[in-house]
């Protein structure tokens, strides 16, 4: 299996940085060598140029009253946090409603993203005529960038002249008027629709690559055994896709909870700030609004959130793994 | 906010080409308008030093952007000491947040394009310099120009933006659709009594007569014309304290939500679907900014018209902006720089009116009341609203604080979600936290 294998291989040099119990210890100090830490500068120095010191002063930022271009900073401690708990200030509610309408994002479009895609997999794993053709349609959409499927999507879904709408009234449904864009449930319909569109080749790409890992000897047995078709995609493949569903699930969360061009893009954030996700809301108060210390604890709390999340989601999958 | 201008832009960017060719048709009249103008506008600007760069940054992305490059060619080939290079990108997001931290960061532009209501906000931060010694150099005075214009350039005493044009909210009619309503296309419903008479007799026909935009292009911009009508304002007389829901901000907000009740609009109107709707012959009034000329007249076979906007409530009124000259603070300015960006910024203001004829009414008296400007189809329409449009207040972040909180109001009240009087006591109430803070931030105003 292709992520176990990486770990294996990953973890035999064993440097003692690492903190892996290695052999003796006059044999650990005498094996230093700097090769590893070489390799890894590069790396390590845009990690902390563009990760490590940015997040440290995101957090100062978080602590004033930021506006960069004027001559004082104010420092106003936890305030930015604090009135983002405290219902009635200014930011505080839109603030959650963001919050909310990334979740309900979330909610929506990880499922749809984890189960489409496996099936699409699965069936691209057959052999058939014009598999290649079939397999670089569907990772197509995923190349493109935002605006453009944004763009593309805004006509098809337009309520007054879009593609769907125009269709949907030749057939006699809906009177040819349903609201894609400017009502719930519609707006989210068409945003996780059009993502799911969008994203659904690169994980179908990955669960591709994890289906031919596993072992044909596996399933030549089963049938032996006389497993049917069913059994053998739960007793083999489920299994055998574990590491691979840990990381689609968890960069598929993180994606979602980041999504920030199909709102901005198709509906703007409508019906009254609806859809406007937290990025979404969180670049408006930064950078529009100039304030970017309320902006910076607004990102503290989502990082906060994605790292729950993502935690919940490691110690969710490796424990079944080890069962 | 960005993607609404977008929209109106991408929309625009359509009508590039035609509007280029109106251009082209315009250049001889307006030669001697500018000759004249030249010495109104107390034109003795000159540039004697050595040659300079200047970089004019805006954010003429659509129809106007290749016209004021055309301006700007013009400008270079008849100066040999000064070279300006144009760059434009998306007013916003792109220019109101580049234009800052290029500033900051000490690589600021020497000229720029900002809207009216944006100069407050740009000079609190720092972005711009007060121009007063620029404007007494040109000579530049008062009386040259639309007062309404020339006053809205202030900020805190001090003269921030130098006023090329105005683009005001007009109204827009589709004379086929009103024909086929039974209506006289040639005579635009200008009153109240006018409007609804005609609404109800296209509703006769079957006919949504009057679109309703519940987004901010142009749902925001119809909802201040009629507050401003109704004897409303948006702020309190020093801007601390927002007043959308008086009672002239509840009638202006239940006329616009009648419209859609009584079925004169549908419901759920998307992004530009009303300026589609008026395009295809489903709708036949929009209320909409100048720059749908180009729009408009770029459609094939489209029967339209644009008159001032009617009056609906107590007075006449109508929404407007105003691109402004400004120049961007430098830490070490050139003085060269600066004396070159004086004639460049006289002389396109004293051209303007091949920039009027992109689809502007231009700030400067004597183009605007010279015949070559008299004779545009479209443009002299919107002139005539001069002496009652409103502009957004200037006080900084308030711009924000319109197009991100009180418009939200009139969102939720045109998508039937909220009864407009409460629709905009919720918007009031989150505007003056607000602005509670940015006085704080900018030190009262």
């Amino acid at each position: 299996m292709a992520a176990q294998g990486i770990e294996q291989t990953g973890a035999q040099p064993t440097p003692p940085a690492a903190g892996y119990p290695s052999g003796g210890k006059a044999e650990s100090t005498g094996s230093f060598s700097w090769t590893p830490y070489v390799f890894l500068a590069p790396y390590l120095l845009l990690f902390t140029v563009f990760i490590v010191v940015p997040a440290i002063f995101g957090l100062w930022i978080s602590l004033h009253n930021w506006d960069y271009l004027l001559p004082e900073q104010p420092w106003v401690g936890l305030q930015n946090y604090v009135n983002l708990f405290t219902p009635g200030s200014p930011t505080a509610g839109f603030f959650w409603q963001s919050m909310e309408a990334t979740g309900i994002f979330t909610l929506f479009s990880v499922p749809f993203l984890v189960i489409i895609p496996l099936l699409v997999a699965l069936i691209l794993n057959q052999s058939f005529r014009g598999r290649n053709f079939f397999r670089a349609m569907y990772f197509a959409p995923y190349v493109l960038g935002v605006a453009v499927v944004g763009v593309l999507w805004q006509y098809i879904l337009n309520p007054g002249f879009g593609l769907i709408n125009y269709y949907l009234g030749a057939l006699g449904i809906g009177e040819g008027a349903v609201p894609w864009t400017t009502a719930l449930p519609w707006a989210w319909i068409s945003l996780v629709g059009m993502t799911v569109w969008w994203t659904l080749g690169f994980n179908a790409i990955i669960y591709l690559a994890g289906l031919q890992d596993i072992n044909q000897e596996l399933y030549e047995a089963a049938k032996v055994d006389g497993a049917n078709r069913w059994q053998r995609f739960v007793n083999i493949t489920i299994p055998g896709l574990r590491p691979v569903f840990l990381f689609v699930i968890t960069v598929t969360i993180l994606a979602s909870a980041n999504m920030f061009g199909q709102s901005y893009l198709v509906t703007d954030g409508a019906p009254a700030n609806e859809t406007r996700t937290a990025i979404m809301y969180i670049a408006e108060e930064g950078l529009e609004n100039f304030r970017m210390g309320s902006a910076a604890a607004m990102s503290y709390i989502l990082a906060l959130f994605l790292a729950l999340i993502s935690i919940l989601n490691f110690r969710f999958l490796n424990q079944k793994e080890e069962d | 906010m960005g993607r609404r201008l977008t929209r109106r832009e991408f929309l625009l960017a359509g009508a590039g080409a035609g509007a280029g060719l109106m251009v082209l048709g315009g250049c001889g009249a307006s030669r001697d308008q500018a000759a004249a103008a030249r010495t109104a506008a107390g034109g003795g600007a000159r540039y004697t030093g050595p040659k300079v760069n200047l970089a004019f940054w805006n954010g003429f992305t659509g129809g106007d952007g290749p016209i004021m490059l055309e301006l700007v060619n013009q400008f270079n080939s008849e100066h040999e000491n000064i070279q300006v290079d144009m760059v434009t990108m998306m007013w916003a997001p792109d220019f109101y947040q580049k234009a800052p931290a290029a500033v900051a960061a000490g690589q600021g532009p020497n000229v720029a394009i900002m809207h009216v209501d944006r100069l407050g906000l740009n000079a609190a931060r720092g972005v711009i310099i007060p121009l007063d010694g620029v404007v007494e150099a040109l000579g530049l005075q008062e009386s040259s120009f639309a007062s309404t214009i020339w006053d809205a350039g202030v900020y805190e005493g001090k003269r921030y933006g130098i006023p090329l044009d105005t683009h005001p909210l007009g109204f827009y009619y589709n004379k086929a659709v009103m024909e086929e309503g039974g209506l006289d296309p040639n005579r635009p419903p200008q009153t109240r009594d006018e409007y609804m008479e005609a609404l109800e007799e296209l509703k006769g026909k079957d006919i949504q007569g009057s679109w309703v935009p519940p987004s901010l292009f142009t749902g925001w911009h119809m909802f201040t014309s009629l507050l401003w009508q109704f004897g409303g304002d948006l702020y309190n007389e020093d801007v601390t304290r927002a007043t959308v829901n008086s009672d002239a901000g509840v009638e202006a907000m239940s006329w616009m939500v009648d419209l859609v009740k009584r079925g004169y609009s549908p419901k759920n109107v998307a992004q530009d679907g009303d300026v589609i709707a008026l395009q295809n012959g489903q709708n036949a009034f929009n209320w909409n900014g100048i720059w749908m000329i180009n729009v408009f007249g770029a459609v094939p076979e489209l029967e339209w018209g644009v008159a001032p906007l009617p009056q609906i409530g107590t007075e006449k009124a109508a929404w407007a902006n105003s691109h402004n000259f400004v120049i961007p603070n430098q830490p070490n300015p050139d003085p060269n720089k600066l004396r070159a960006a004086k004639v460049f910024i006289a002389w396109v203001i004293e051209s303007s009116q091949k920039w009027a004829e992109g689809g502007q009414v231009p700030a400067l008296n004597e183009v605007r009341e010279g015949q070559a400007f008299e004779d545009l189809e479209w443009q002299p329409e919107f002139a005539k609203e001069l002496p009652y449009v409103h502009f957004g207040p200037s006080a900084p972040g308030v711009t924000e604080i319109n197009e991100n909180i009180l418009y939200t109001a009139v969102n939720e009240a045109v998508l039937l979600n909220e009864e407009p009087r409460a629709a905009l006591d919720t918007a009031v109430e989150r505007a003056n936290k607000l602005l509670q803070q940015n006085q704080q931030k900018y030190g009262g105003y």
